[in-house]
């Protein structure tokens, strides 16, 4: 009997319009546990690196890990996975809510969806019984709205629903997949609308089973209170109507100006109430007890729920107030866009408009007021209509369309991907690494186990270092030492990168909340979960022996497997910098360093391959095979980088 | 025992529709919490708590599960609080024919909360346990209560007939009888 897991995957082909209901090895929850790391595994068996994402042979892969639909509060986020249009490399996002667990109620871990439905579809999950169902009444129709009519037309109020809104149908690049209270951002929406799926639909009624139930009920039940006790979880900054933090060192606009000293009292004042008026409760996810999402009715507007600093993302970028942003959020959520892509393509193109790149014939009756143009920019992307057909590939990709000097004001975008609006002073040695080396496209997926910033007074912190559960005994030493404004050394900035993106690695494998977990040890260093106690809870849940350091090597082998789906599909240590202006004082030659350094601690060549020394330690071998039959890496020395270098050069 | 009344303890989980956040705790804890072994599994389709939600209308409204009943509602209330809807099934515990609520999934049998009063009963049922936020609150009162008189057989015999045929049927027959015999 499979604990924890349902041990069984739904395989969907859209073009056949077949579904398989698939056992699952147990062996490979032992290998990489589940969500994006066994979604991972099957995108490196099954999508080969010449599959362009739009064609039908792309996967779109929901996972939702072991930790989902059992008792362990604040475990619901299903994993996302794919492969992105925008990058051409692995697109990976993650929602809460409550789909997951209803996926595991139907007797599901995974959803796998292949091919391209004829025309625009969408699937019905009741348990044993699965069916594609046309979709073409619920064209056009917004994200939220389609959960409502399907559950409606189902006669199933219990079902839960992700659907994709018009960007999503339209291919845009920004698309999301929206559920409930949750979006799945970073572009996975693309793909779905790729697929012509408007919404799955699923209602489980199924038991999931533990191996130890007494043990881990026992962990689970103090942690609600603990977890609402708990100041350092959950979303910390959205609770604040005190904003200085955010608009202070977040830039306004396309990425460009920060306004320091614009906050004040008054402000304040005017912006609670904002969104005293606008908000009807603060609502959580699935069995967690943070209340991190704002139930939000604009007049005039659909309900809709706001979560993380998105609350900010349109107003900076329009330099407008924030009743602004809680109006045009309304309009965005129902078209299914990321909050935090979109308003830098807005920005971006109101830029090239007033600096002429982009003119009255391409934008015809463009408004004057910034916020006016934003609602005429967010219609012509969702129906890609006129530039806005550019504008939906995202700043990168628009900006090499648009051309006419265009690329000059993309300037905010990683591995093509828009990066946050932030522009800072001195290059961060951590955080340069972050930015640099990550699959995940965002810094918020990457930072979050060790501290922002040092604690100025010594007492302090080493009062901070005495309780501080959660870390690596190495990183104690080390934050006692970090006096403010200085640099981390090179050695301990290169594990606190390691650190930090391997916290996410578990969370992103078990399903577990990052503001639980992975993304909130950086202030406080409270954070519930942690290398630490996590082991027991997953031990207790699956049956499987876990303890810290296996654990660390789980998360470690799906680092390297997803590091290697990229480097085959091209990704090379060229491609791994963060935005050029992101830091105003940069450092070139101790960037090098790190960058070496780091990659040496992965056991990666200097061109950022996992080496075959480092990928079979960790049961890779079958991607150091690809590797070496591809030419990536050469037999005897561990790797060619000039050769692979070549071949990129040839690929582009 | 004179006057025909006791002092008994009364047991209530308050529920404020305010406070709750839609996590569905109180549904996985009730679940796990009288699965056969205790714990050993999880499914908010057999929790004897659910929250019935409409996300887009902002209604919350935890319900707990009631006595069986064979049939519907001949109709039903529709309320309007603070401006929102609520159906009279929002906040209705009754496991009846109307809908999937309260009903064991494999075999639809109803399902009834017991306040968590196994051996050994729990000091607070576990759906309050979880909930931090107090949308569920639990509190003993006493009361006054009357002592119930034995039921007599003719009483429980016309319980057994209203079951099977409907209460309206056996009072429709009881008026046509009495008229009848007026008649």
């Amino acid at each position: 009997m499979r604990y924890a897991e349902t041990g069984f995957n739904l395989e969907i082909d859209l073009s056949r319009g077949s579904v398989e209901r698939v056992a699952t090895d147990p062996e490979l929850t032992e290998l990489y546990l589940g969500g994006q790391g066994t979604a991972a595994k099957i995108l490196w068996d099954r999508v080969p690196p010449e599959v362009e994402p739009f064609s039908p042979d792309n996967l779109l892969i929901f996972s939702a890990g072991p930790l989902i639909s059992t008792a362990v509060p604040g475990a619901n986020r299903t994993s996302v996975d794919t492969f992105s249009p925008q990058t051409n490399f692995y697109s990976h996002s993650l929602f809460g809510g409550f789909f997951g667990p209803e996926l595991k109620h139907a007797g599901y871990d995974k959803i796998v969806i292949r091919g391209k439905a004829p025309n625009l579809v969408y699937l019905w999950i009741n348990n044993d019984k699965v069916e594609i169902r046309d979709a073409s009444h619920l064209h056009g129709k917004g994200a939220l709205e389609t959960g409502t009519l399907i559950k409606e037309e189902l006669k199933q109020s219990d079902a839960q629903v992700a659907a994709i809104g018009l960007a999503g149908e339209n291919r845009v690049y920004m698309a999301t997949i929206e559920h409930a209270n949750a979006s799945a951002s970073r572009g996975v929406g693309v793909i779905m609308g790729d697929k012509k799926l408007k919404a799955i639909a699923v209602r489980g009624t199924k038991d999931i089973h533990v191996a130890r139930p007494l043990e881990l009920f026992e962990l689970c039940n103090p942690m609600y209170q603990a977890i609402y006790d708990n100041p350092h979880c959950g979303d910390v900054f959205l609770h604040e109507d005190d904003e200085e933090w955010h608009v202070n060192n977040f830039a306004w606009g396309n990425a460009r100006e920060r306004k320091k000293g614009w906050w004040n009292k008054e402000i304040e004042e005017r912006w609670t109430k904002i969104s005293d008026d606008v908000r009807l409760r603060w609502t959580g996810c699935y069995n967690c007890p943070k209340d991190c999402h704002q139930a939000i009715k604009y007049p005039g507007r659909q309900t809709y729920f706001q979560k993380c600093y998105s609350k900010l993302t349109y107003c900076m970028a329009a330099y407008k107030e924030l009743d602004f942003n809680y109006d045009i959020l309304g309009l965005t959520q129902e078209y299914g866009l990321d909050g935090y892509s979109t308003p830098q393509v807005l920005a971006f193109a109101i830029e090239l408009y007033e600096a002429g790149i982009l003119a009255d014939k391409d934008l015809p009756e463009f408004p004057s007021d910034s916020g006016e143009r934003f609602f005429y920019l967010v219609e012509k992307i969702v129906r890609r209509e006129g530039v806005g057909d550019a504008l939906a590939n995202g700043v990168y990709h628009a900006a090499r369309q648009i051309g006419k000097g265009a690329e000059e004001y993309d300037h905010n975008s990683m591995k093509k991907f828009e990066q946050l609006p932030l522009k800072l002073k001195m290059v961060n040695y951590p955080y340069f690494l972050m930015y640099s080396t990550s699959e995940k496209m965002t810094i918020t997926q990457t930072e979050g186990s060790y501290p922002q910033i040092p604690i100025a007074d010594k007492k302090e912190r080493e009062a901070f270092v005495k309780n501080w559960d959660a870390a690596p005994e190495r990183f104690k030493k080390w934050y006692l030492e970090w006096e403010p404004r200085s640099h981390p050394s090179i050695e301990a900035s290169v594990h606190i990168c390691d650190w930090n993106e391997t916290m996410h690695y578990v969370d992103d494998a078990i399903g577990t909340c990052a503001f639980l977990s992975s993304f909130r040890g950086q202030f406080g260093g409270r954070p519930p979960y942690h290398l630490y106690n996590l082991p027991d809870f997953i031990s207790h849940a699956t049956g499987m022996d876990m303890d810290p350091d296996k654990l660390w090597e789980i998360a470690a082998r799906n680092r390297n497997l997803i590091r290697a789906l990229n480097i085959r599909r091209g990704l090379r240590r060229a491609d791994e910098k963060p935005p050029e202006d992101h830091w105003q004082i940069r450092e070139p030659e101790m960037e090098a360093k790190l960058l070496d350094a780091y990659y040496e601690h992965k056991g990666w060549n200097n061109d950022g391959i996992p080496t075959k020394e480092t990928l079979d330690k960790l049961g890779l071998d079958y991607v150091s095979a690809d590797f070496l039959q591809r030419g990536i890496l050469t037999d005897g020395e561990s790797a060619s980088p000039k050769k692979a270098s070549a071949k990129k050069k040839k690929k582009k | 025992m004179t006057d025909g009344s006791e002092k008994r303890i009364v047991k209530q989980i308050k529920v404020d529709l305010d406070k709750c956040i839609g996590c569905r705790a109180c549904e996985i804890a009730c679940s796990a919490f009288h699965a056969t072994p205790k714990y050993s599994s999880t499914n908010p389709a057999r929790s004897r708590i659910r929250v019935v939600i409409d996300e887009l209308n902002d209604c919350y409204v935890p319900i707990r599960a009631g006595d069986y009943t064979p049939a519907e509602c001949t109709g039903r209330h529709t309320y309007t609080i603070e401006g929102k809807q609520y159906s009279q099934c929002s906040f209705c515990g009754v496991s009846c024919p109307s809908r999937d609520l309260f009903k064991e999934p494999d075999s639809g049998l109803p399902l009834k909360c017991d306040m968590c009063e196994n051996e050994p009963p729990l000091e607070e049922p576990m759906c309050v346990q979880v909930c931090p936020h107090d949308a569920l609150t639990y509190e003993e009162t006493e009361e006054e209560a009357k002592q119930e008189e034995p039921r007599e057989e003719m009483e429980i015999g016309l319980e057994t007939l209203a079951k099977r045929y409907g209460l309206k049927k056996v009072m429709d027959a009881i008026a046509r009888m009495s008229r009848e015999k007026k008649g």
